[in-house]
């Protein structure tokens, strides 16, 4: 059954409420694997006619962090652009294939672009905290957006998104500084605020630490573990040592003859750093090719 | 596919390089100790259980080298089980080792009274034991699991042997309770190269593990 949080209908109208909350805390008590939290089926992504994504299909796990790895080029941001519809926002880029999130295509005809991406939140490469905000109006930026202005409870999400994020106790008697005054690992953990204070479902990393020095660098990566209490977390990163201390499952992708980004290896992150199964993901994660 | 770590390949080369020469001490030591046992030298006993020593330290050399490109070089999938395999197989040369310094204690206990018999059957465990270390390092430098396999059911030969020597050694005891502290020098002596078979085997396992990331017991020994 289609609940349509993507339509149209739904954006001028009541507060979403956080979906799946029941079949997340029941996954807790039983072991047995729950419904993915996002299917990728025959995804084939291009940026006019040069095909970017040739026929990935994966299930990612809820409540889970899983990596994205592969050498430059193969794909991989692509993939999670196409996760939350970013990709087509660059110009002549179009995908085809099934994305289902919580059992849901976003790529359906009456899906809107804007609903997804308010579900399914992006941290990006650089931290790219609004300049002109402050600290708090930069975590609660998009709640307003979507129409609240309760001070109350923008306060609260505002405090809990920080909490969240680890950074309440650096910021919280500087809430009305500039958010562009924050260290970059400060302002990378704002931008993850930003993200869960619209109580995603879906959280992409692209590369979100590759910016950083190794102390804000850990930082971060603790953070994710923690986060993956509460969020399906799908990161992307060139640094296989991060992949292999913060996912619980890795997907190795690689170019094909055609330098289209295929999906070569998915697995649990422990199988596919200490015995993976394809020659080519052996050589990339051992540092003999890529 | 283009070879980029030419420095770490070298490394663990020359790492493996290291592990075969511990085996080769190792061997050396238990060829000389069952020969000292056979001809009752006890200068050459003093020697095998002084150069214990010497394979002892390789151990933790080899260790070292180990923990170090761990630190360095971050290895991952068969790079990492490569590691892994020669931190366990280490132990188990040091262990061979540490048998063959056993047998060189009991030519100094035994001293020079008359061996209760002619030894045929120590001997030929020796050998036996032998090959199946030789068999399970060469195994391991190829990759081989079939050979890996086949070597590991070699123990039950030795395991034989034992039981063998074990029951002759008892009718002697029997028969004349005054060869019962020689014949168990020998017991011991047999039961020190029934370990060692059961060591190749191990080296036989990680082998196994290198090449398929699986860690199973081959057979479990009857000792």
């Amino acid at each position: 059954m289609r609940n349509a949080r993507y339509t149209k209908a739904n954006m001028m109208g009541e507060e979403i409420r956080p979906i799946m909350v029941t079949v997340r805390e029941s996954e807790e008590t039983l072991e047995a694997p729950s419904a993915p939290a996002v299917t990728v089926e025959h995804l084939n992504a291009y940026y006019g006619t040069f095909r970017a994504l040739n026929d990935v299909s994966l299930e990612i796990r809820a409540r889970s962090v899983t990596a994205v790895i592969g050498p430059s080029g193969c794909g991989k941001s692509t993939l999670v652009r196409c996760i939350n519809r970013m990709h087509e926002v660059a110009p002549g880029a179009s995908a085809s294939g099934r994305v289902l999130v919580s059992g849901e295509d976003i790529y359906a005809p009456d899906s809107d672009p804007v609903q997804v991406r308010r579900h399914i939140g992006m941290v990006f490469q650089k931290p790219n905290p609004f300049p002109m905000m402050s600290v708090w109006q930069n975590v609660v930026a998009g709640l307003r957006l979507e129409g609240i202005s309760d001070k109350k409870r923008l306060e609260e999400v505002a405090e809990r998104s920080l909490r969240k994020a680890a950074l309440w106790d650096e910021v919280k008697d500087k809430l009305h500084m500039s958010g562009a005054a924050l260290s970059g690992g400060q302002q990378q953990r704002l931008c993850i605020a930003r993200a869960i204070a619209m109580e995603p479902e879906v959280l992409l990393m692209d590369e979100p630490c590759s910016a950083l020095d190794p102390v804000a660098t850990i930082k971060i990566e603790d953070l994710i573990r923690e986060l993956r209490e509460s969020f399906t977390i799908i990161i992307v990163t060139h640094n296989m040592q991060q992949a292999a201390r913060v996912s619980d499952r890795t997907a190795f992708m690689l170019m094909d003859e055609e330098r289209a980004g295929q999906l070569i290896e998915y697995g649990s992150t422990a199988q596919i750093f200490t015995n993976p199964q394809d020659k080519r993901t052996e050589g990339y994660i051992t540092g003999r090719f890529g | 596919m283009a070879t980029v770590r030419t420095l770490f390949d070298e490394e663990l080369r020359e790492l493996q390089q290291q592990l075969l020469l511990m085996g080769t001490l190792v061997d050396s030591a238990i060829e000389k100790a069952v020969d000292c046992l056979k001809r009752l030298d006890e200068t050459g006993a003093r020697e095998v259980m002084a150069n214990d020593v010497v394979i002892n330290q390789k151990r933790l050399e080899i260790e070292d080298r180990v923990v170090q490109i761990m630190a360095t070089q971050q290895p991952m999938a068969s790079d990492l089980r490569l590691l892994i395999a020669v931190l366990r197989i280490v132990v188990d040369l040091e262990r061979m080792g540490d048998h063959a310094e056993g047998i060189g204690k009991i030519v100094l206990l035994h001293g020079q009274q008359p061996l209760v018999k002619p030894l045929i059957d120590i001997p030929r465990m020796s050998i036996k034991a032998r090959e199946m270390l030789h068999g399970a390092l060469e195994a391991f430098s190829r990759r081989d699991v079939d050979a890996s396999l086949r070597i590991a059911m070699d123990d039950d030969e030795v395991d034989a042997l034992h039981d063998q020597i074990f029951h002759e050694l008892l009718v002697y005891m029997l028969r004349d309770p005054s060869t019962i502290e020689r014949a168990s020098y020998l017991m011991w002596a047999s039961h020190n190269l029934e370990r060692i078979a059961d060591r190749a085997t191990n080296i036989c396992e990680q082998t196994i593990y290198l090449v398929t990331g699986k860690m199973e017991e081959i057979n479990i020994s009857k000792y």
